[in-house]
């Protein structure tokens, strides 16, 4: 099991840690951290994505944000000659920018990522694929977090 | 060791593209949750995942803090030939666990 | 918060044809129920399954599978009430003279998910046992009485307004088929009582603590009410 405490006293500790949780999350972004456009670039190496054949499915009302799925796809063959290398999700408002990159190619068969994420507050994000002749493509949601009613702490 | 599902199909045809659904069981403590005493919980989380299919990568990952706890990955690959699968998660604090599976294609 | 409650109370309406919560979420998350290959608390039920060898609970009860329908007609009677969890760690302690792994413990959730994974799909059959009389009525007195700052009772939500909104969450009829369940709030597996106190911290009242005889009360209470609806066993909630 990867969970540290199982003793009575540690759940009492996580339960109250879970509580606080709730309310760091909802405090907007560190005013330290790079913005949503600057991580963009940062991965396409100064390169302005078009927004085409890229998909982010992602709910647009969230229950919960400490889990939302996520569902990224790139419109490509995925062949040897034309494929997509990676994709990336960036966010606008958590406390770092990157949430997960990918690197794949023609032995994946699709370029299809899902994953399940935190959202710290409502805000916009951003998945960017980098395409085999150099590219990129991009496409952006906008999600809404509502909190729960009934936390702990 | 921490508990890991993998569902994938046994057999495959030659050239099909499968899909491939993992879920393992971790924390994922971000680094920026303050605890009781006012401290933060220093960060541990899963940093890269990768699917290697008879030694050779066909999808890998790197994971920040904003992927929720026990994190779920589902990608595809394209059924070439009969072999195994292995699957590794590293991350903070020597964490890494491998697990394979085998696939028959027909 | 008092004056949103009240609000909410000046409208009230009763409940029906009961329901479980799963069907006021939202389709992604209905779905990593649905799908076990997506439901995260199937991590603790494959726990569960290795530690029903490793814990020794197999020598005695053969596999698993044997477990069938037994989560659907607990809490029971046994020299008092006793839920599933406490059953488990009576067990432990009884018969294999052990220290019980403790309640909300990662292996004591592991063993009753796997256990109640069993009956999932059967409806919930509290027994008829009139021993069970009394503390079935104090559960449905604590249900109704009013508790914590925010003066307010179980049946005042789950009842009266079920199916409204209280701060943007839906309020659900509080039905106790699912448990434990994989809930995203808490990014982890968690028992009923442990989600009864997160209600009772709700309007600002002091739970009670993890075992104590008031919690297998008002659980057996909710079991009375869900008679009948299916055992969801490892449900996930937002
Ligand atoms: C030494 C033998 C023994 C071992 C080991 C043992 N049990 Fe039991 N268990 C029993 C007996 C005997 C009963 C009572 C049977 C009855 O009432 O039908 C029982 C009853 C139960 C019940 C209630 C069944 C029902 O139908 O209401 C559960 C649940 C249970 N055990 C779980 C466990 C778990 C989990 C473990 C491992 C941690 C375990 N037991 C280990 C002997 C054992
Ligand atoms: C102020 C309204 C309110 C009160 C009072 C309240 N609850 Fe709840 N309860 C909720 C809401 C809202 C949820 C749904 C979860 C959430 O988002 O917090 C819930 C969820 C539940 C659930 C989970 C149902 C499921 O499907 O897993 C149970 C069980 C429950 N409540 C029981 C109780 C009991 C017992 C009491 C009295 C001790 C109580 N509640 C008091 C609002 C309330």
């Amino acid at each position: 099991m990867s969970s540290p405490s199982l003793s009575r006293s540690g759940i009492e500790r996580r339960a109250l840690g879970a509580g606080l949780l709730a309310v760091v999350l909802a405090r907007p972004a560190r005013a330290d951290r790079p913005g949503l456009r600057e991580a963009v670039l940062g991965f396409t190496g100064g390169a302005e994505p078009a927004e085409a054949g890229v998909t982010l499915d992602i709910p647009p009302l969230v229950e919960n944000g400490n889990t939302v799925p996520v569902t990224i796809a790139v419109e490509s063959p995925m062949t040897d000659a034309e494929h997509v290398l990676r994709i990336a999700l960036f966010n606008e408002r958590n406390p770092q920018p990157h949430v997960v990159t990918a690197r794949l190619g023609p032995r994946a068969g699709r370029a299809r990522l899902s994953t399940r994420m935190r959202l710290a507050t409502s805000q916009r994000l951003v998945a960017v694929a980098e395409m085999s002749d150099g590219s990129f493509r991009a496409a952006n949601a906008d999600v809404i977090v509502t909190l729960a009613a009934c936390v702990e702490g | 060791m921490a508990r890991v599902l993998i569902n994938l199909p046994r057999t495959a045809r030659r050239g099909e593209v499968i899909e491939i659904r993992t879920l393992i069981q971790h924390v994922m403590e971000t680094g920026y949750r303050p605890r009781a005493d006012g401290s933060v919980a220093p960060r541990d989380i899963i940093t890269h995942f990768a699917c290697l299919y008879n030694n050779e990568e066909v999808f890998a990952a790197e994971l920040a803090p904003a992927i929720a706890a026990n994190p779920f990955l589902s990608f595809s690959l394209v059924a070439a030939e009969s072999g195994i699968l292995a699957f590794t998660w590293t991350g903070d604090n020597g964490f890494e666990q491998t697990e394979t599976r085998s696939l028959t294609v027909t | 918060m008092r004056r949103l409650a009240l609000a909410l109370l000046l409208l009230g309406a009763t409940a029906e044809a009961r329901e479980s919560s799963f069907a006021l979420m939202s389709p992604e998350t209905q779905a990593m129920q649905r799908e076990d290959s997506a439901n995260p608390g199937m991590l603790w039920v494959e726990e569960g399954r290795a530690l029903w060898d490793s814990a020794g609970c197999a020598g005695c009860h053969g596999d698993v599978a044997g477990m069938r329908g037994v989560a659907a007609r607990y809490p029971a009677f046994d020299a008092a009430p006793i839920d599933l969890a406490g059953r488990i760690a009576q067990c432990q302690e009884a018969r294999q003279h052990r220290t019980p792994f403790p309640r909300e413990s990662e292996e004591a959730l592991a063993l009753a998910a796997v256990i109640g994974l069993q009956s999932r799909g059967i409806p919930v059959n509290p027994p008829d046992d009139p021993r069970l009389a009394p503390a079935l009525a104090r559960g449905e007195a604590l249900y109704r009485e009013r508790r914590g700052q925010l003066d307010l009772s179980c049946a005042q939500c789950h009842d009266a307004n079920a199916g409204r909104h209280l701060a943007g969450s839906p309020i659900p009829e509080a039905h106790p088929t699912g448990y434990p369940l994989y809930r995203l709030e808490w990014q982890g597996m968690g028992s009923l009582q442990r989600r009864l106190r997160n209600c009772m911290t709700g309007v600002r009242s002091e739970p009670y603590a993890y075992g104590a005889p008031e919690y297998v009360a008002i659980e057996l209470f909710l079991m009375r009410r869900a008679a009948g609806m299916a055992v969801e066993t490892p449900a996930v909630r937002p």
